[in-house]
């Protein structure tokens, strides 16, 4: 039988709606209960569980004490086996590490996480992409692409990767500051992937007759973008998956998932550059900046890739920034967005920009 | 609503009716042939072969053989068939009596043109009938399928570019609810695809298309009606934005039936238009064919047609085929096109008239608003884009608010829809719409049967929030349940010898 374990971040998405952009540390949370927030991450992880209950499906459901997924299990009708133990009330990102570490070491199949940007960056603290991870999206700050677009959606997610099987993709957690963003300064960090169930698309049509696997589209991807580079031109690699692939079509093995690379006549030049390095680099040569929206915003800049400054765009010049995306991942984020900081330049980016979605393929899509 | 269908059922695994090659004892035949045909013959050695390995059969057995499994079957002959974009029409009788004439069926593309005069006659005057119906000026009959059409389209495009000396164009614009057939068609002529996003009235964005637009655009692949059924209005604009760039724009004419008589390609602006014989001009299909995807173009185009083009000469008073043709793009295909296929559809088009395929539209789109209208309002169905206008001859609606409520999907509908003996919606498609359910009844339905159609649609809703499981097994009164249609697609068995090999 398939292993299920669940872990509900109880206070996750408190300060949303009394306005303090999260709920990171003893003190925020509070400060949120005396503006009488109150907890809305469990009733979301029911509505989740719900999805599950409905499927009939046999499954070992393992998960934490009281109202970190003992109590959502009972009220959504589903037996669970509760290991570990906790102080209610008072959880901390502590007891979200210790249970996921419990977890991978019961071999569970898939940890569904209720939480936010916070949550999930603690959970691959522990499990990185050893063990499949999904998001119930419940938290204040959502920018990882690791979340279903509802809790019913997770649901439905979790119920069919556990009769049928999905295929996993590698997602993006992103790590918000948070101190800085209620100082209104979002700074966000490209943490790490997690790797995460997903439905292709195409799957479901029949009439389409063909399957779109998210590699397989990197792949395709990556090979339209290496024949289009020239000989003499800097190419500035942003972060993410889709852009790992570029280098590995190279035949580069050692490229940065999480920094930023430089690559010149198909070799790597430097890796994981800072924005000084990538300006010192680039200087009167020509450039090509090759960008994926990263995190479940659909940002292409501004989050996880701030080394690629208003700057830098500006010397390279709009028109030689490269947008890749898998369709996929536009079909998560149909509208792009950008926030570099100048909001001139992100006036620039608005409209209609090109996506290179497979080889030789491309798609216009909106960006806001 | 009592749903009271019951599909044949036999006595194989299963319920299913043996394939041919379990049924028969050896020995037995069904045929009378001269003993020693083949010594007359005068076969050559090497193509006579010592085992045959054919199944043994009386006539008996097979009639009876193929009649189960035709009553194991479904089509157009038995009820509704809303297969959206697929135009499943009636097909009449007199078509194929005419198809099976000794004239149609029994003349040879190697005979002489003298001999074959009528036929020649009748495709030329097919080719003038289909120009007409589509405001173009010339019409090649030769493709053997709607995609094969659109394929041919890309290298009369490429052909015309190349012919102007303009060899900077790389790129075809195809909307995001075009048919998955225009951008494969396009790369396989060597283009770019650059897909255009809808805007929220489910037409195409203009200023999306604005910006995809440039010197590098060969052409626009544009269905209208849309595979939503609806009407692109701004047309004449879309038109404009492509021309005033140097492009071709190219008309997926697989969605005809909506516009018959009322509105015209080229009119609109397209330069190369399609057809798909075998949807809007009722030829048999499903199964994979033949069908007849003829193409159509304006004058600045026609030089770069394939060979050979049927021609008139007035003074001999004889129609002749033209092969000398310096600018064609060669041949698309071995002769002249399906001729059975052609002889159909100019069957079928002598037989509407003008004002008999006017009124097809009017009928087709009448039929697909009475569904809208019916259908609207039912909890759990839901229409993506606006729906303050008509629709043409086909309606998409999306299963999207039952899924959310109760976990039935649009698949699991279609499903259920087969127990109460009714052909499935296309559903998934288009990519755009969520839990797409896309219903097209065509103009040959009659009023009680989209009356049914609803009906089985209403009550499948409510089954939903009352017996959900029903719903997950369906279908259940089909000869055959439930197929894993990944496994299928991944798997196929599609011969007796691979059967034999997998079951090994």
């Amino acid at each position: 039988m398939r292993k299920l374990g669940l872990i509900v971040n109880p206070i996750a998405g408190m300060g949303g709606r009394v306005g303090l952009k999260g709920t990171d540390g003893l003190e925020i949370l509070a400060k949120a209960r005396e503006l009488g927030a109150e907890p809305v991450s469990p009733t979301r992880a029911v509505e989740a569980l719900h999805v599950l209950k409905r499927s009939s499906l046999k499954f070992d459901l393992i998960t934490y004490p009281s109202e970190m997924g003992e109590e959502e299990a009972r009220e959504a009708g589903l037996k669970a086996r509760v290991i570990g133990k906790i102080k209610p009330k008072q959880t901390t990102a502590e007891d979200t590490r210790r249970a996921v570490k419990e977890m991978r070491e019961l071999g569970v199949d898939l940890i569904l996480i209720a939480g936010g940007d916070g949550t999930l960056s603690d959970a691959i603290d522990v499990v990185g992409t050893r063990v499949p991870l999904l998001g119930i999206p419940t938290g204040v700050k959502m920018h990882s692409a690791v979340f279903a677009n509802t809790p019913q959606g997770a649901g439905e997610v979790a119920a069919r990767f556990l009769s049928e099987g999905l295929p996993l993709r590698e997602a993006e957690v992103m790590d918000i500051d948070e101190e800085a963003y209620r100082e209104n300064r979002l700074s966000a960090k490209l943490k790490g992937y997690a790797r995460v169930p997903y439905e292709p698309l195409k799957l479901q049509s029949t009439k389409e007759g063909s399957t779109s696997y998210e590699l397989e589209d990197q792949k395709a991807i990556a090979r339209w973008v290496a024949e289009l580079m020239k000989e003499g031109r800097i190419y500035v690699i942003g972060p993410g998956t889709t852009t790992r692939a570029v280098a590995e079509e190279l035949g580069i093995h050692d490229s940065t998932l999480l920094g930023v690379d430089l690559i010149l006549n198909r070799k790597l030049l430097e890796r994981d550059v800072n924005e000084g390095q990538i300006l010192r680099a680039i200087e009167g040569k020509p450039v090509v900046v090759v960008l994926s929206p990263i995190g479940g915003q659909g940002f292409i800049l501004g989050r996880g890739n701030q080394q690629i400054s208003p700057n830098i765009i500006r010397k390279v010049g709009k028109e030689n920034v490269w947008i890749i995306a898998t369709p996929h991942k536009l079909e998560l984020t149909p509208i792009l967005k950008v926030d570099t900081g100048d909001a001139r330049l992100d006036d620039e980016f608005r409209g209609y920009v090109r996506v290179i979605t497979g080889y030789r393929q491309t798609r216009i899509v909106r960006v806001s | 609503m009592m749903t009271s269908y019951r599909q044949a059922r036999w006595i194989g695994d299963a319920g299913l009716e043996p394939s041919v090659f379990e049924l028969g004892k050896p020995g037995r035949t069904g045929y009378t042939l001269p003993p020693k045909l083949h010594e007359r013959l005068n076969l050559p050695k090497h193509l006579l072969r010592e085992k045959l390995e054919l199944p043994e059969l009386s006539e008996t057995e097979v009639v009876r053989h193929y009649t189960r499994l035709s009553q194991m079957n479904y089509g157009i002959d038995s009820g509704i068939y809303p297969l959206g974009s697929c135009t499943m029409k009636y097909n009449p009788k007199i078509c194929e009596e005419l198809a099976s004439l000794d004239t149609a069926a029994h003349i040879h593309p190697h005979q002489s043109e003298e001999t074959i005069q009528g036929a020649l006659e009748l495709m030329y005057k097919l080719e003038r009938c289909l120009a007409e119906i589509a405001g173009v000026d010339s019409v090649c009959l030769h493709p053997s399928a709607g995609a094969h059409g659109e394929f041919m389209a890309m290298l009369l495009t490429r052909a015309y570019h190349k012919f102007k000396g303009d060899g900077g164009r790389t790129q075809v614009i195809v909307p995001d609810s075009a048919h998955g057939t225009n951008p494969a068609s396009a790369a396989m002529a060597g283009y770019e695809v650059v897909t255009v996003p809808s805007d929220a009235r489910g037409r195409v964005d203009l200023k999306a298309l604005e910006a995809a637009a440039s010197e590098r655009t060969a052409a626009l692949m544009l269905t209208n009606p849309n595979t939503l059924g609806l009407f692109e209005d701004k047309i004449l604009k879309i038109a404009k934005i492509i021309h005033d760039v140097g492009g071709l724009l190219f008309y997926d004419g697989a969605n005809l039936n909506g516009i018959l008589g009322k509105a015209r390609p080229g009119d609109m602006g397209f330069d190369i238009v399609h057809f798909n014989l075998h949807k809007t001009f009722s030829t048999p299909h499903g199964g994979g064919g033949p069908g007849a995807g003829p193409v159509g173009v304006k004058d600045e185009l026609e030089k770069f047609l394939p060979v050979p083009v049927i021609e008139y000469d007035e003074k001999r008073k004889r129609y002749y085929l033209n092969y000398d043709r310096p600018h064609s793009i060669g041949k698309v295909k071995a002769f002249y096109g399906n001729f059975g296929v052609l002889v159909k559809a100019y069957t079928y088009i002598l037989l509407m008239g003008a004002s008999g395929l006017r009124e097809v539209s009017e009928a087709a789109v009448l039929n697909a608003n009475y569904i809208m209208r019916k259908l609207l309002g039912t909890k759990g169905y839901e229409l993506k884009f606006d729906a303050s206008g008509p629709c043409k001859h086909e309606v998409v609606f999306s299963a999207e608010p039952l899924k959310r409520e109760t976990g039935i999907s649009a698949r699991d509908v279609a499903k259920r829809l087969l127990d109460y003996g009714v052909h499935a919606p296309t559903y998934y498609f288009p990519p755009i719409v969520s839990e797409a359910l896309m219903i097209e009844p065509t103009e040959c339905e009659p009023r009680e049967e989209l009356d049914r159609f609803v009906g089985a649609l209403k009550n499948i809703a409510e089954e939903a929030r009352s017996s959900p499981e029903k719903l997950r097994s369906a279908p259940t009164a089909t000869a055959i349940g439930r197929l894993d249609e990944v496994k299928a697609s991944r798997e196929p068995i599609l011969s007796w010898r691979m059967y034999r090999k997998h079951r090994a």
